[in-house]
């Protein structure tokens, strides 16, 4: 009993130990809460290069490595203490977590989120327990239209899902009218990101090109289902000539794979609207000619953009993880960015003083900030909601890169593929998108 | 003790006044897995009235689903925020499913029971992710909740939900507690042992099922109530999916059968066991949390209680002894 007794004090001794170390050690730094998919179907597309983009641009930051205007070190002088965690599990426990990285851990602010779903569901909870929020990935406007009409603390630094869908609309109709002769038609997952998706694409494609008819049967298949070979027989058998598809991660690669043993990609002309997550990985594999995009400048889009901090961006990142950065990289390294340009802006707003919370929200709100690809406008839902420009092309094999690049590539500006500020995307594309203005 | 107090009675009152005492002296963090304990805790508490008589179902979560979304579709579609008129209309829904249900599934028993769960679950899953009307995905959110004339607001809101949840809980586990005392509730054992003598004593095994199935229907769905209130949001994928179902069987089988305020316990330490291996091991908590489970069925196959029997028994072993030295003594 007594030697139990003793080893039940030790135990106690460490965990406090261990904990005043931990209290010691954060003082001096921002602690920066960062939730990506570490485990399940999200990981590979999604959250793992979204970690190690977290990754590189936190040690340039930290290390002051980063070229103008991010040269200084720190968030306002101070390094982040980045706390990474897995987004995997529903909701239910994303806002547990959240719960518990602000009120047990104490950080100052999170800043990630990939899953529409994450988003929704913590988005009234991050504004309730006062923590500022930048979510990176996630598309749904709901989160501003909805759920959070009057944000303080929750921003998002890159476009949502409808200006993305918008510009393929806009892409196919000017680059390719000759496809649509036989209409389109659409194969995305029957779940809330395929069915927006597919129906913003549609509403667009209304306005862009009014005589182009959607085929009468689109194909839903359901998520992570991995088996396409109905689908494919469908779409082979179909007169459309453009597939309008939202497919991610593993059941595009699935995907992919099928449809090529089939010759599916040489019949159909496929516009990928987050195609872009796996055409990295598949290299070689991944079809040519097929329109795909991003949902901004990123990834495959971003390479060729020629500033000092892209350049860096792409060179430490080919170096450190042997590929190319795609998307969800430039997109997580975005949001971690915004997040540097309001500390830094806070304090000198500040007179030189480390900011106090609501003043880097101020010095978000609203802003105009230099990102990795191209410039972040946060410009909708009260300076809360970003609009970068979007960009679209069709992918061609680089024989003496030896890797996927994009030509034919249209840039078009935030203002031509998203709602002005104060309207809802919805009724925006049902109204004829009003006031869009393409240079 | 009157008849309905006894030592189990006594024992969850405390609970309920620790609860209330704690609630002013603990971060909000804390209240939050409590809260969610109490919930999850209520299915557990579901799956232990089927357990008790050899049934587990492996889908649960159909009624924590049809509890939590009852709620959440009352408050979108009909504008009442009131719990007592949410929950209540949560736990009838899923009651009355599981009613329905029952006159299939009494038939069954075993793996095919506990497979026949997950489809029934699986379904609702299915019929969640795909319409846009239920959320899809992305799921609904919920608005502010009332309290008859009450609203309360700022921290007084998870305050109030807090008592209301603890509250309502240890009524429901009462009220569980005393099923399982009573004629019909002693019938479980008997189902398990041995159905054939039961039929025998006059006794319809299936309609003893069917009872169960429906009490349990009921309790999963003011656990999905709970839930849906405390997260403030629902979606298909932390109410109604598999590996949610999962969660249920693994608080079931950490807590043990001996006693209804068993998985309670079960609940909260499993809260904690997954926040700890989240924030400790962020790549590979679900490993940390199967081998919690793998260490359970090793050394306490019949889960924690099994060390509060232990203790009794060990208690009464030793009541005996000196009782009976003393009796040598004289």
């Amino acid at each position: 009993m007594k030697r139990v007794q003793g080893r039940t004090a030790v135990l106690l001794a460490s965990v406090a130990s261990v904990a005043l170390v931990a209290g010691a050690a954060s003082a001096q730094t921002v602690k920066m809460g960062i939730p990506t998919f570490l485990t399940g179907a999200g990981a590979p597309a999604f959250g793992i290069p979204a970690k190690e983009g977290v990754e590189l641009i936190i040690r340039g930051i930290n290390n002051g490595e980063l070229p103008a205007p991010y040269n200084s070190v720190g968030l306002a002088g101070r390094k982040i203490e980045p706390l990474i965690y897995d987004e995997a599990g529903g909701g239910t426990k994303q806002v547990t977590e959240l719960r518990n990285k602000v009120q047990k851990d104490g950080v100052d602010l999170v800043v990630g989120y990939i899953s529409s779903g994450t988003c929704a569901a913590v988005a009234r909870v991050a504004e309730e327990v006062k923590v500022l929020t930048l979510m990176t990935v996630c598309g749904t406007p709901r989160v501003f239209e909805e759920l959070v009409k009057k944000p303080k603390y929750l921003f998002r630094t890159m476009s949502h899902g409808t200006g993305n869908n918008t510009g393929a609309a806009r892409y196919i109709a000017a680059k390719h009218p000759e496809l649509l002769k036989d209409g389109f038609i659409g194969l995305n997952q029957n779940y809330a990101w395929g069915q927006d998706s597919w129906r913003d694409f549609s509403l667009a494609m209304k306005i862009v090109a009014p005589d182009v008819k959607p085929a009468r049967k689109q194909q839903f298949p359901k998520l992570f289902s991995g088996q396409y070979g109905s689908e494919i027989s469908a779409l082979l058998r179909a007169k459309p000539k453009v597939v309008h598809s939202s497919f991610w991660g593993g059941d595009l690669e699935a995907f992919i794979a099928q449809a090529n043993a089939r010759g599916l990609f040489k019949r159909k002309t496929f516009i990928l609207t987050v195609g872009e997550t796996v055409a990295y990985r598949l290299g070689r594999k991944f079809p040519e000619g097929q329109i795909i995009g991003t949902r901004g400048p990123y990834g495959m889009y971003a390479v060729g953009i020629d500033t000092p901090l892209n350049n860096w961006f792409q060179k430490e990142y080919r170096k450190t993880y042997g590929y190319p950065p795609a998307q969800p990289t430039y997109q997580y390294a975005q949001g971690i960015l915004g997040a540097k340009y309001a500390y830094d802006k806070a304090m000198k707003d500040n007179g030189g003083k480390f900011p106090t919370t609501d003043q880097v929200i101020k010095a978000l709100e609203g802003a105009t900030y230099t990102s990795l690809a191209g410039t972040v406008r946060m410009a909708l839902s009260n300076g809360h909601q970003a609009v970068t420009e979007d960009r679209w092309g069709v992918t061609v094999w680089d024989e003496k890169k030896g890797e996927m690049v994009v030509k034919d590539v249209v840039v078009f500006q935030p203002e031509c593929v998203n709602p002005p500020d104060g309207v809802l995307s919805v009724p925006w594309l049902e109204g004829g998108m009003q006031g869009a203005k393409c240079g | 003790m009157t008849k309905y107090m006894d030592q189990t009675g006594w024992a969850l009152t405390l609970g309920l006044a620790v609860l209330i005492v704690v609630n002013f002296f603990i971060p909000e963090w804390f209240r939050a897995i409590l809260l969610l304990s109490l919930a999850r805790g209520s299915v557990a508490l579901g799956l232990l009235v089927l357990w008790r008589c050899g049934l587990i179902s492996f889908g649960h979560a159909l009624f924590y689903g049809f509890g939590a979304y009852t709620v959440a579709l009352i408050v979108k579609y009909l504008g009442i925020t009131d719990v007592f008129l949410t929950v209540a209309c949560g736990v009838v829904v899923a009651g009355g499913f599981a009613w329905i249900l029952g006159f299939l599934l009494r038939r069954y028993r075993g793996i095919f029971f506990a497979l026949l769960n997950l489809a029934f679950s699986m379904i609702l899953y299915g019929v969640l992710a795909k319409l846009e009307s239920l959320g899809s995905t992305d799921g609904i959110s919920l608005e502010q909740t009332t309290y008859l004339w009450y609203e309360p607001e700022g921290a007084a809101n998870k305050t109030t939900l807090f008592f209301f949840a603890a509250v309502m809980t240890w009524a429901v586990a009462m009220a569980v507690h005393h099923y399982l005392r009573s004629t019909l509730g002693y019938m479980t054992t008997a189902v398990r042992e041995n159905e054939i003598r039961l039929e025998y004593l006059g006794y319809s095994a299936e309609r003893a099922i069917h009872v169960k199935y429906t009490i349990s229907g009921l309790v999963g769905g003011f656990g999905g109530a709970i839930a849906a209130m405390t997260i403030g949001h629902v979606d298909p994928d932390s109410m109604a999916y598999w590996p949610i179902s999962g969660d249920f069987v693994f608080i079931a089988i950490l807590s043990g059968t001996g006693n209804v305020g068993a998985p309670f316990i079960g609940a909260l330490l499993y809260e904690l066991i997954r926040t700890y291996a989240f924030e400790q091991f962020p790549g590979i908590w679900q490993l940390i949390m199967g081998g919690t489970l793998l260490l359970i069925i090793m050394f306490l196959p019949n889960g924690l209680w099994s060390l509060v029997d232990r203790w009794n028994q060990r208690r009464k072993e030793r009541n005996r002894l000196e009782a009976r030295a003393q009796e040598e003594k004289a």
